[in-house]
């Protein structure tokens, strides 16, 4: 029944045009190969987070004096570092404060800017023109000058990455949302559920909100990603945290001065970056295709 | 027409103005006294401090302070480096040049590789190729520069030695640079490129194109690839935005003298004054950039033209 | 004499991610040189597949001839590659699209793209292409053609870009021309002057046309033959005459009763046909139509009946006989199915006023403008008068409907009486309060006693919504109910709207448009309100589909007191439902008269010429051709005087200067008119 009133919606829908059945099977079975992968890299990588120590061999802030910088062997996959602490259990344990920057960073930003552009989509009229000029001088600073300078300011700490990371992001998710909640606004069921006489917040809250997360959902999941960047980032410019464990970024920023001699040091960190923050978009990828209403309907 | 673009140039420096007074703001928010890199606290008496706060006039209200700054910056006087009491404005024009050539030239190869690769993936879609650039444009967004700019520096001057690792001086010393940061931009368009082309190919428009007996390769890359080109002329402006920011690290990565590792430095110096300049700078770059490919972007676009 | 196309046993598939997909099946016609012949179907009948199929274009939509052949004078279209066919499209034959705006590049001038393909096939020099061009664009009737070939797609109206479409597809002399639904986007005015303008060039190119449609009127008009498909095959083709005199099909047959004319009477039921058209990934057995005909047997649950020929007819029906008795001596009997068909006229419904003369809803003097965008501050501001001082009134139990074209205003002026946008200016009351006045939680809680349908079944129920949440949210409102109770009332509503109790549960993409709509207006009547604006509520459904909605509207009125005020474009309808009809043009109302008063005798040129740009599906009555010339011109600037002067073809100088007023030819008529008919 579900199936053939899709089918029969689109048929009804645009008169002269068969539903778009264009997409091979070929390309449907590349993207789900990447995403399963991609589903694979990130449960790892978190449980990595929650329960490092059942994967890494080494307690990370084990310094074997007797192997200092080795190249990686089967003791050592990633090799050592120049303390000889095992790079591979640094890369598991680091995994939790790359992730947790990553993850709330989009929070925080997904919430303040996703919150501002639906009140300002929905509201509109002064508070949205004061919100956009707001959101438009916001986007002339490059993100991470931003994150930078704010991170620099209130000095390194967890809280204040994630806060500079997340104020980099407000304008993006701000934008989006406030673009959808206008366009859903627009939809014939809004004004069907005004002309029955429900309030003004009443249709913002059952009507408007609910159907404009998904665009949201999607960029918070590519958001990810590049929150993770630029967390990184920060800590590679030496805004990271001076601490045992040290992040995937402070990692790669304090291997860098061994490059010459173990090129192991950085390169893997890195390594793990990129891992993640690639099986992240391609989940975004995918989650955009799936919600995306033109593609769901081919 | 006309009255269209004094609209824009006004709203423009409107936003200039907004975003120096924000960026004011937000140093002025910020915890943390600009003193305190200057001397030890602890060392220093009471005094001492407080003639150093009158000096560099943080003892003012904030709005003696944003209206003495915004002065100033009208009189292009961007303020001293609390370090060594150099201007910052001739500081950040003679280190600019440096930036400008990596963002130039990496915006330049990422918009030669995005472009061709974004449009022979949409037209063979499914094919090697396609997948390819699928594959650069998921990297290219995936890969933090610093890793991959040591990667290159650790196989192209460090092993094979064909480039220096460092410096700002002739072309060798912007390929490596450039190419890191070229990765990212070619695989923001490449995939804005692709999903563009793609969608214009469903439009209804190309059915007739096929009902007139065009062929496949007029269709392509006379028609569609001209509607899916006019809207990422737009992203020319995000990435001037991005080239700034990646400057930031590349720079640093690759020991650049350019404003992107002067304002690193001011960073872990907190050298305010430098920092807000930089921004402040960089703001006025990317607000002029995205101006005229607005403007030009109302000349290319009939449909555009016509709203104006 | 040879045809010039021949279709025959064409079958379509569409490869899809569940496997394929048969869009046609054995599909078989031929169109003689110099001949039209209409291929009608509703939705989801195949009849776009068909005329791609013979371009071929489908190959370029995961689309395949999975048997049958094509011939186009003497050439096997099924079985040439792709570059043969390109040198055969737009050279021997052309095809014009449904939607003009979205047909033409948007970033080439209509020049550019003209030319193109007149160099493409015709070894001709810019300079003469550009020359030809001009005198195409010319002939179709398109004012200033050298200004408009410098011009972009996007600042041509839809009328004029569906004429520059068709001179892109004669550029070339082709020998066949196919125009698939080519004015379903465009006014009743403007498809007029479309049709008439396809015949004219017919005669003048020589050309044969094939037009799809699914407007049997169109088909009667223009047809030298028929072809109706029903999910994917033909069930039946006749010479126009003889199908609409005696349809072999009781699908066409059903198709013929549905359609409210211009004679019909309010009150009379229309004919409907049960049901909707399957899916494609659903057909059901034997004879495909038989769930939703009246005749069907066991034999034509099981088996499909071949198509059959005799002399110039086929049709696939095992009741062909049965069909044609209940047909003879009554052309328009609608005796096939008792129960559905017509009760005849109650002479107190029909007659000019209900029961009821009290007025309802009063309107007194209403405007809306909108500002014009990027007008500067300190200049004039420049406004879209969307609505310009109209005055009316809506008694107690009527049905008022309201005309117009596109840009008339009717819509807007719907959703100011609902105070869903403000009036700029004017006063509505409505069962002795002021609308206007009211604000905040006195508006909403008179919104109990008016309610609204829409025109889209598909956006105006919430997709995250189930139907009981939806049917109940007015009740939620403005009611307090405990959940049981809720429950109760709700699948009462959707019974009584001709829906099972049980669909409270699932999600508005799980039904066909029809029981969307049915879903809107159980919403619509959940609080039991005095008035209901029904705004464009059935144009988006099929012609079969229609016709039950129309039924259930009536048969609600009548049981639950309504009054209605039905807004459309489509005047048969609108004719069949009201009482009274008011007609709008450029924001104006020119003219309000009882019903059949108003079809009989329209006072205003513009009334009449718009019931003439009706194409009727019936044969006897050839109507007075009157296409009104000319497109309506824009609410930001409009002319003075009489807003219609532009176009009417009685105007004079008076007509150009003084506003006419609304003035009454008869007790019930008035009319805007300084010289009405």
């Amino acid at each position: 029944m579900r199936e053939s009133a899709t089918a029969k919606a689109l048929l009804q829908k645009r008169k002269w045009e068969l539903p778009a059945l264009r997409s091979s099977g070929r390309r449907f079975d590349l993207s789900r190969l990447f995403a399963a992968g991609a589903v694979a890299v990130i449960a790892f990588i978190v449980l990595c987070a929650i329960v490092p120590q059942w994967i890494a061999p080494y307690p990370p802030t084990e310094m074997m004096t007797d192997s200092i910088m080795q190249a990686p062997s089967a003791a050592h996959p990633f090799g050592t570092d120049y303390f000889g602490r095992d790079v591979f259990s640094l890369v598991v344990y680091g995994s939790r404060d790359s992730l947790f920057i990553g993850l709330m960073s989009v929070v925080v930003g997904g919430l303040v800017g996703g919150t501002l552009g639906a009140l300002s989509g929905y509201i509109g009229g002064r508070l949205d023109s004061v919100a956009m000029r707001l959101v438009d001088t916001l986007m002339t600073i490059p993100g991470i000058l931003l994150a930078l300078a704010i991170a620099a300011a209130m000095g390194p700490s967890l809280t204040n990455i994630v806060l500079a990371v997340a104020a980099a992001a407000i304008p993006g998710y701000a934008r989006v949302m406030r673009g959808q909640t206008m366009s859903i606004n627009g939809r014939p069921y809004i004004t069907a559920a005004r002309s029955i006489g429900v309030t003004r917040f009443g249709i913002f809250w059952r009507h408007v909100l609910p159907n404009s997360l998904s665009p949201l959902l999607v960029m918070s999941t590519l958001g990810i990603g590049s929150s993770i960047l630029a967390g990184s980032g920060l800590s590679f410019l030496g805004l990271g945290l001076l601490k045992e464990i040290p992040d995937w970024g402070t990692l790669l920023s304090q291997g860098r001065g061994y490059l010459t001699v173990a090129w192991w040091i950085c390169t893997f960190p890195g390594l793990a970056i990129t891992l993640l923050v690639l099986a992240v978009n391609i989940v975004g990828d995918w989650l955009r295709d799936y919600l995306d209403p033109k593609k769901k309907e081919a | 027409m006309v009255r269209t673009i004094i609209g824009r140039v006004l709203s423009s420096l409107l936003v200039i103005a907004g975003s120096s007074v924000l960026v004011f703001v937000i140093m002025y928010l910020l915890p943390g006294d600009p003193v305190d890199s200057l001397i030890d606290p602890a060392s220093a008496t009471p005094e001492q401090i407080a003639t150093l706060r009158h000096q560099l006039g943080v003892d003012q209200p904030l709005y003696a302070q944003l209206a003495d700054y915004f002065g100033k910056l009208l009189r292009g006087d961007f303020g001293k480096s609390l370090l060594n009491s150099e201007p910052v404005l001739p500081k950040i024009i003679e280190h600019f040049p440096a930036t400008l050539a990596l963002a130039a030239a990496s915006a330049l190869l990422s918009v030669i590789v995005g472009v061709l690769l974004g449009v022979l993936s949409a037209i063979h879609r499914n094919r090697p190729i396609d997948v390819i650039a699928r594959i650069v444009g998921l990297l290219g967004i995936s890969m933090p520069t610093f890793w991959s700019g040591i990667l290159l520096l650790l196989v192209f001057s460090i092993h094979l030695g064909w480039l220096p690792a460092m410096g700002s001086d002739g072309w060798k010393t912007l390929v490596l640079p450039a190419a890191t940061l070229g990765l990212i931009g070619g695989g923001f368009i490449v995939r804005m490129v692709r999903n563009s082309m793609l969608e214009v190919v469903n439009e209804h428009f190309i059915v007739t194109l096929r009902s007139k007996g065009l062929s496949e390769r007029a269709i392509m890359y006379r028609h569609a690839l001209r509607n899916a080109l006019i809207p990422s002329v737009t992203m020319i402006g995000m990435l001037v935005g991005e080239m700034l920011a990646g400057a930031v690290v590349i720079e640093t990565v690759f020991s650049r003298q350019g404003i992107g590792r002067i304002v690193a430095d001011a960073i872990m110096a907190k050298d305010l004054p430098v920092v807000q300049g930089v921004i402040v700078f960089s703001a006025i770059v990317y607000v002029l950039v995205n101006l005229l490919v607005d403007i030009s972007y109302s000349y290319i676009d009939p449909r555009v033209r016509r709203a104006a | 004499m040879e045809p010039l196309l021949e279709i025959n046993r064409l079958s379509v598939d569409f490869h899809t991610r569940r496997g394929p997909l048969q869009a046609l099946s054995e599909v078989s016609l031929t169109i003689r040189q110099g001949e039209t012949v209409c291929l009608v179907g509703e939705s989801g009948s195949g009849k776009t597949v068909a005329s791609k199929s013979v371009m071929r274009l489908i190959d370029y939509e995961n689309g395949r001839i999975a048997g049958g052949r094509i011939r186009l004078g003497g050439l096997d279209l099924a079985s040439l590659s792709q570059n043969e066919l390109r040198s055969l499209r737009g050279k021997k034959m052309a095809m014009v699209f449904q939607e003009p705006m979205a047909a033409f590049d948007p970033v080439y001038t209509i020049g550019y793209q003209i030319v193109e393909t007149i160099r493409r096939h015709d070894s001709k020099s810019k300079e003469d292409a550009w020359e030809h061009a001009v005198s195409l664009l010319d002939r179709v009737g398109i004012p200033e053609p050298r200004i408009r070939m410098k011009q972009y797609p996007g600042e041509l109206s839809g009328g004029m870009l569906q004429r520059a479409m068709i001179a892109l597809a004669l550029s070339c002399g082709p020998e066949l021309l196919i125009a698939d639904e080519p004015t379903t986007a465009l006014d009743v005015t403007i498809q007029a002057q479309i049709l008439q303008l396809l015949q004219e060039l017919k005669e003048e190119f020589g050309m044969s046309i094939l037009l799809i449609t699914h407007d049997l009127g169109i088909a009667a008009e223009i047809a030298d033959r028929v072809v109706v498909l029903y999910a994917g095959r033909v069930a039946e083709q006749a010479p126009t005459a003889e199908l609409f005199a005696r349809p072999h099909h009781p699908y066409t047959r059903g198709l013929l009763d549905s359609i409210a004319t211009l004679d019909t009477e309010k009150g009379e039921k229309l004919h409907s046909i049960a049901g909707s058209i399957p899916s494609l990934t659903a057909l059901p057995n034997g004879c495909l139509f038989h769930p939703r005909c009246p005749l069907a047997t066991d034999k034509c649950r099981s088996e499909a009946p071949p198509l059959v020929a005799r002399g110039e007819r086929e049709w696939a029906c095992w009741h062909t006989e049965e069909l044609l008795k209940t047909t003879k001596g009554n052309k328009r009997s609608g005796g096939l199915d008792a129960a559905s068909t017509a009760v005849p006229p109650d002479g107190a419904l029909t007659a000019t006023s209900p029961s009821s003369s009290q007025e309802l809803l009063q309107v007194e003097g209403v405007r809306k403008y909108y500002p014009v965008k990027g007008s500067l501050p300190g200049r004039k501001r420049a406004y879209i008068r969307a609505v310009d001082d109209v005055s009316f009134s809506i008694r107690q139990g009527e049905t008022f409907g309201l005309v117009g074209e596109s840009g008339s205003g009717k819509s807007t002026l719907g959703r100011v009486l609902l105070q869903l946008e403000k009036a700029t200016a004017g006063r509505i009351r409505f069962d002795g309060r002021e609308l206007t006045d009211m604000g905040g939680t006195s508006l909403r809680s008179a919104r109990k006693d008016i309610q609204m349908i829409f025109q889209d079944p598909y956006g105006s129920l919430d997709p995250r919504w189930n139907v009981g949440d939806i049917v109940g949210e007015p009740l939620r409102v403005h009611e307090r109910l405990n959940a049981s109770e809720k429950k109760e009332r709700v699948a009462r509503l959707l019974e009584s709207v001709g829906l099972d109790a049980s669909y409270a549960s699932r999600y508005p993409h799980e039904f066909s448009g029809g029981q969307r709509q049915r879903i809107g207006i159980a919403r619509a009547i959940a609080l039991n309100p005095k008035f209901v604006l029904a705004d464009e509520a059935v144009s988006a459904l099929d012609v079969s589909v229609q016709a039950q909605v129309v039924n259930l509207l009536q048969e609600l009125q009548e049981k639950l007191g309504l009054t209605y005020l039905f807004i459309a474009h489509g005047l048969q309808i609108v004719r069949h439902l009201s009482d009274r009809i008011g007609v709008m043009y450029l924001g104006k109302l020119v003219e309000i008269a009882p019903s059949h008063e108003l079809f009989l005798r329209p006072a205003h040129p513009y009334t009449k010429a718009l019931i003439a740009s009706v194409p009727s599906a019936d044969l006897g009555a050839k109507r007075e051709r009157i296409t009104l010339q000319g497109e309506i011109p824009s609410p930001a600037r409009p002319p003075s005087g009489c807003r219609f002067h532009t176009r009417c073809p009685l105007a004079t100088a008076r007509c150009r200067e003084e506003e006419p007023a609304l003035r009454a030819v008869d007790p019930e008529h008035v009319v805007a008119c300084h010289y009405p008919l």
